[in-house]
């Protein structure tokens, strides 16, 4: 015979109002197999969780049932109190008698809610005595790292691991790490000049020695689960050995062919062999392939010839590597909006109509005009600039319905630079709303608008053409409720920050979730901004949505502290409450592994003494497994089972009401 | 200019006949200003159409009724073509014209358009000029 012990909680008057927690108490007592009852005031309170304990081992108690509060407040409360007292944690229940009963009754009487009361607990005690003690599952932890992404999210969150003595992989896609922040000019608010604050960061995570860089890579596949994820990385062919390559630029000085740099987004050209700007890490360049005529054609080959220590290998193919981790962090960054979708803003037909990004690598002392702004078309330095905010961002019509949160701040920016680069030059702003919350950014705003004269106009751009040389911009002021023209030299569009091509794919390969916009999901928006709900992935930067620099380096740091404290202990251990296949009874008809959304179940083999597989079954992962029971439901052959809400128990609950 | 702002003027059955007329939402305007930035003649109108979306939201119904700008509208649809809400500002007017015309009041008779504006006026403005005058 079951020894079951029932305590009633009155939650102070939040239970006791209207449910008659004493007659609960006494009513289940009166049940078969319950040796023990009592109500209290506060059963989580310390004398509370004392008085659960001392019954536990007085009364010898092999089971315990606390009604009171929903399990998701107090079930891991109460069971590390049973624990204590020598009971197998799943082996105490609870019933939820306070949102799930004197909540939703209002009866003062107590009548409604003390019978429904009574017959919760009652199904709990049936339940409970089918419960089968388990134990927690225990998962040995490799403790390195991924990184996926080497923009300044990554970079951040590598060298945190790193720096907690863990080893990290970075994979980055492009020929060097840094991304986007590389190619800015300033940074606001301070002005700090972003590549001198990029660069050091980015030598630091070259030489880290528990930083392994994988650029030019991408990664294809994702197999197991937190601790032990196996994962697929396509290291593109550089055609120069990164091994033997000193960076010494002679190949690339010497190579006769010239094509246009995505780094430098159209704005100026590059070599075929190249690395994407200067203080590239590592410092190797790559050949552009479908560039190369050596490559295509066999023609050419200077390159090869030029190079002192012979690095460069024309037959280079793509190296496929796997490697083993713990866990993965995802910082894969974002793009802009291609603005080919506004054609009322002439951008691709206007030569002098560019995006923000553009604007950085004019006003970057590295970029094409070495720090002047000079327009595209004639290379002119222009006398009034016109700044489009919202370009794209806050359009549900025509772009995203969504506020790209840096806009305001970088376009304030640009004025800036650009009045101090040109002086008595004019800049316009067309603005909906001035968005600059954020430490020292309101006065960032003012600041461009009162002391470097930029022109703020209040309404939105409708159209950009040409006349004579200049681009004219006609808006509105709405503020003063008139039309206005500008005749302007140069055009700037603040374009929407979207996310990157592919972003759904590599969720997918991941397996974590992603928006509409195709933005990563956070675990939760407020109290896990890191975490995914694949366990061992978490997320950093602007691959969960637009923001700005600090906060990407908060993320970073905030993804490595989680994976630290992952790596922390040899082993981690979880829930038991997995899928159980009986062994017995499986005919391998594989609907389970079709419809698992976590690929937690494998097909498997029982195999004879020769080694011949007699017969197939399927069998669940307990490291993957998050207990979902979808697999319960979709099991033909009734074979599946979910530990500790197995068909016995429910269907005893069920019986009992 | 001073408004007192009232639950009754904001919801007002006014208001709502216009939304139900044109079939646009005015509380889906948040008030860029693109559709009076690209207007062809919005230079000739008392109101421009991105404040006749603000007086609407305000309720302010007789400062729009009040005002050339339905009538100086040519229908060019630039507004609703524009505009990152997708709320049609033409349509708006067209409703406020429809409205008006129900009334009886401020109607012309084709016979008193003068025959020289007609061989003089361009088609479209032919064209929405007699939706807006004789419908």
């Amino acid at each position: 015979m079951p020894r079951i012990g029932v305590f009633v909680c009155q939650c102070g008057n939040n239970i006791a109002a209207t449910v008659d927690t004493k007659k609960v108490a006494e009513e289940m007592g009166r049940l078969p197999g319950v040796v023990y009852t009592c109500d209290y005031k506060f059963m989580c309170s310390s004398p509370g969780q004392e008085m659960l304990k001392q019954a536990i081992k007085e009364n010898n108690l092999d089971g315990v049932i606390v009604s009171a509060c929903s399990p998701h407040m107090h079930e891991k409360t109460f069971r590390k109190a049973s624990e204590a007292a020598g009971l197998n944690p799943y082996r105490c229940e609870i019933t939820n008698i306070r949102e799930q009963c004197s909540w939703v009754h209002h009866d003062r009487t107590k009548a409604v809610g003390t019978v429904k009361s009574m017959d919760l607990t009652r199904m709990t005690i049936q339940r409970l005595k089918k419960n089968r003690p388990l134990d927690k599952i225990r998962i040995p932890v490799r403790k390195r790292a991924l990184v996926i992404g080497g923009g300044i999210a990554g970079i951040q969150a590598a060298l945190d691991i790193a720096e907690g003595g863990r080893e990290v992989i970075l994979v980055e896609k492009e020929p060097s790490i840094g991304g986007n922040m590389a190619r800015l000019s300033e940074t606001f608010p301070t002005m700090d000049c972003s590549q001198c604050i990029l660069t050091p960061k980015m030598v630091e995570a070259e030489l880290n020695e528990n930083i392994k860089l994988y650029t030019y890579s991408e990664v294809e596949k994702v197999d197991g689960y937190i601790g032990n994820f196996t994962v697929r990385i396509r290291r593109k062919s550089k055609y120069v050995d990164e091994e033997r390559c000193t960076g010494c630029g002679e190949c690339i000085e010497k190579c006769p062919f010239k094509v246009e740099s995505r780094f430098e987004l159209g704005l100026a050209k590059r070599k075929v062999i190249y690395t994407p700007f200067p203080q590239s890490v590592p410092n190797v360049p790559v050949i552009d392939a479908p560039n190369c005529p050596k490559i295509q054609k066999d023609r050419c080959g200077v390159c090869a010839l030029v190079c002192g220590p012979k690095c460069i290998d024309f037959k280079m193919e793509d190296r496929i590597e796997t490697v083993e981790v713990g866990a993965i962090v995802v910082a894969t960054g974002y793009q802009l909006m291609p603005n080919a979708r506004f054609g009322e803003y002439g951008y691709g037909r206007i030569k002098d109509v560019i995006n923000g990004m553009q604007f950085e690598r004019l006003a970057s002392s590295s970029g094409p005009t070495g720090g002047e702004i000079r327009r595209p078309s004639d290379g002119k330095v222009p006398d009034s600039v016109v700044f489009i905010q919202c370009v794209g961002s806050r359009d549900e019509k025509k772009g995203v319905s969504y506020c790209s949160k840096v806009c305001c701040m970088y376009t304030a920016k640009h004025t800036m630079l650009y009045h101090h680069k040109v002086h008595g030059g004019k800049a316009y702003v067309f603005y909906m709303d001035i968005r600059c919350a954020g430490k020292r950014y309101e006065e960032f705003v003012r600041r461009a608008i009162e002391h470097d004269g930029a022109m703020y106009l209040r309404g939105r751009v409708s159209r950009v053409y040409e006349r004579d040389g200049k681009v004219i911009v006609q808006g509105a002021d709405t503020l003063s409720a008139s039309q206005v023209e500008i005749e302007a030299d140069m055009v700037v569009l603040a374009t929407a920050i979207v996310s990157r091509d592919g972003a759904d794919t590599l969720a997918q390969r991941l397996g974590i979730g992603y928006d509409r916009h195709r933005f990563y999901n956070e675990y939760h928006p407020k109290l896990k901004p890191v975490e995914t709900v694949t366990a061992g992935i978490y997320l950093a930067g602007t691959c969960i949505g637009p923001m700005d620099i600090p906060e990407s380096v908060a993320q970073g740091s905030a993804a490595a502290s989680k994976v630290l404290a992952l790596f922390s202990a040899d082993e981690m251990s979880r829930e038991p409450i997995t899928a159980l296949v009986n062994k017995a009874t499986c005919n391998a008809c594989w609907d389970c592994v079709t419809a698992c959304p976590y690929s937690a179940i494998e097909k498997d083999a029982v195999k004879n003494r020769q080694g011949e597989i007699v017969r197939r079954l399927a069998r669940v992962n307990d490291g993957v497994c998050q207990g979902c029971g979808v697999c319960v439901a979709a099991c033909r052959s009734k074979s599946i089972d979910l530990k500790g809400y197995t068909d016995e128990q429910v269907f005893a609950a069920i019986n009992a009401f | 200019m001073k408004l007192k702002l009232s639950q009754a003027d904001i919801d007002g059955a006014e208001v709502q006949l216009i939304e139900r007329v044109s079939g646009e939402e005015m509380k889906r305007c948040y008030q860029c200003g693109n559709c009076s930035g690209g207007c062809p003649v919005a230079y000739a109108m008392e109101v421009p159409p991105s404040q006749i979306m603000r007086f609407l939201q305000l309720g302010m119904v007789d400062e729009v009724m009040g005002a050339n700008s339905m009538w100086v509208c040519v229908g060019c649809l630039q507004c609703s073509s524009r505009c990152p809400q997708g709320v049609s500002v033409a349509s708006v007017l067209e409703g406020l014209r429809q409205i008006t015309l129900r009334k009886g009041t401020d109607k012309t008779r084709v016979a008193d358009i003068p025959a020289r504006f007609l061989e003089k006026a361009p088609q479209q403005a032919i064209v929405c000029g007699f939706r807006k005058f004789v419908s």
